[in-house]
């Protein structure tokens, strides 16, 4: 193995994304974010800084929320992904949709996708959380639009009509 | 500028012995990479230096928390999350569960690790001022062998540890002797969730005959490295505490801190916090308000 940098080598992915098998040819340490941006054209998954602070690019890996932007598609192999646009095939996906249409709790959008996937992680692990829960549920997801409140309760009242049910 | 993910290379051995060869051939040249919330922030930033990283979280022995009756062993590989779900650390470590609890939001708990926070050596990580106080233990490993060593001696400088070129972190033990003390743990950022912290206090102690029997205090973000408080400790083994002990244990940890400056505070700003920090805790402690 030739350790001397700038040659690096291409290599292929095979992973299920949405639930679909994709085989992808990429670089190790493309982020998992770029592939499904652009060589898959999710575009649902935003960048907001990259740097996983701000939570916008978050996908669900094996059923693990994490900042897609801070993983090298190299360690997906044979994974599962779920991004915004497969997450419907969680049962908690529906109440939290209309919740939050119902409560507000999108403006610009930058920051939905991810706190929608926080929040389904949220919810798939704890159906019944308080206000704390929820708070620390979605700590690792910025709005620069809503100040939090709609989406907190977004998501509580998401969590009471699922039990409700 | 941003990095070119062609000029880097990435591999992911399925065992330990053919990650640590690795680590042997080409010291220095190769950097493991686990949850990759510091590397990757440094790669995308253009600022990691390695070019040839070695995935790690397909490695069994660094995942697994074992159960011992004397210590539990921490595989240096597991999440924050795992940290977290843990029963033992929970009920035997809260400070380590804590300070899981605080690092990063939930998608980097899911991903850091505890064996990728202590090989950073940030001097502000707020897990490793929990792992000082209960007096953790390292092994470390390469192709050479494994060698043991207390965490207290890992950090020998700012940035700088014992870790050779060509080991890796193995797993971090903790003795299972500590159940019987009270314990706090503090953290103070710009905000609560996720923020890196401007001072963080991990305490441990043990009251008996109303004065202190044993007391274990160490801070982050006051010094080069996390720091433990050997002094201030010595100050009250075996006293009463009292306002005039809390006034003498404030002086006596503003002494033996070295805070700076830098973008979250400043340094006569974390002395004093350090110093309230102390004074909550022992407060705490008399009032016999933290349970043992």
């Amino acid at each position: 193995m030739n350790p001397s940098p700038g040659t690096g080598a291409k290599c292929e992915v095979l992973f299920t994304v949405n639930g679909e098998t994709k085989k992808v040819l990429a670089y190790p340490m493309e982020r998992l974010l770029d592939v499904l941006r652009n060589e898959l054209e999710l575009t649902g998954t935003k960048e907001g800084c990259g740097e996983g602070e701000c939570g916008s690019c978050s996908v669900l890996l094996d059923g693990m929320l994490v900042n897609s932007c801070l993983v090298p598609i190299g360690q997906t192999k044979g994974a599962s992904i779920v991004t915004i646009e497969g997450v419907s095939t969680y049962a908690s996906m529906n109440p939290v949709r209309e919740a939050f249409l119902e409560c507000g709790g999108a403006q610009c959008g930058i920051c939905t996708p991810g706190m929608i996937l926080a929040a389904v992680h949220l919810l798939e692990k704890n159906p019944e959380p308080a206000l704390a829960d929820i708070r620390e549920g979605l700590a690792g997801n910025l709005c620069r639009c809503t100040g939090y409140m709609q989406i907190f309760e977004a998501v509580a009242m998401a969590a009471r009509r699922r039990v409700a049910k | 500028m941003r990095a070119d993910p062609a000029e880097y290379r990435l591999v992911s051995p399925d065992n330990l012995e053919a990650v640590l060869s690795l680590l042997a051939g080409e010291p220095a040249q190769w950097l493991p990479i686990a949850g990759g919330t510091d590397v990757m922030v440094l790669y995308a930033a253009g600022k990691l230096p390695n070019r040839n990283l070695i995935n790690i979280c397909n490695i069994p022995e660094l995942r697994q928390i074992d159960v011992f009756p004397d210590r539990i062993r921490i595989g240096a590989a597991c999440t924050y999350t795992a940290l977290r779900s843990d029963d033992i650390v929970s009920r035997e470590f809260p400070l380590l569960a804590t300070a899981a609890s605080w690092t990063g939001g939930i998608a980097n708990q899911n991903r850091g690790t505890l064996g990728g926070n202590i090989a950073n050596a940030s001097p502000a990580a707020d897990s490793l001022p929990a792992l000082l106080v209960y007096d953790a233990e390292m092994t470390l490993i390469s192709v050479r062998g494994e060698r043991r060593l207390a965490y207290r001696h890992f950090h020998s400088g700012y940035k700088q540890t014992a870790l050779a070129a060509d080991e890796l972190i193995l797993d971090i033990s903790l003795p299972r002797r500590f159940s019987g003390y009270a314990s706090h743990a503090r953290k103070v950022g710009a905000r609560n969730a996720q923020a890196i912290s401007k001072v963080c206090l991990a305490a441990l102690g043990q009251i008996a005959n109303g004065t202190i029997r044993d007391v274990r205090l160490a801070l982050g973000s006051v010094a080069p490295v996390p720091l433990r408080l050997h002094d201030t400790e010595r100050v009250l083994t075996g006293k009463k505490i009292d306002s005039s002990l809390i006034e003498t244990a404030r002086k006596s940890v503003v002494k033996e801190i070295q805070p700076i400056d830098d973008i979250r505070s400043t340094a006569r700003y974390r002395a004093a916090v350090a110093g309230n920090l102390v004074a909550e805790f022992l407060e705490k402690l008399a009032a016999a308000r933290i349970d043992a």
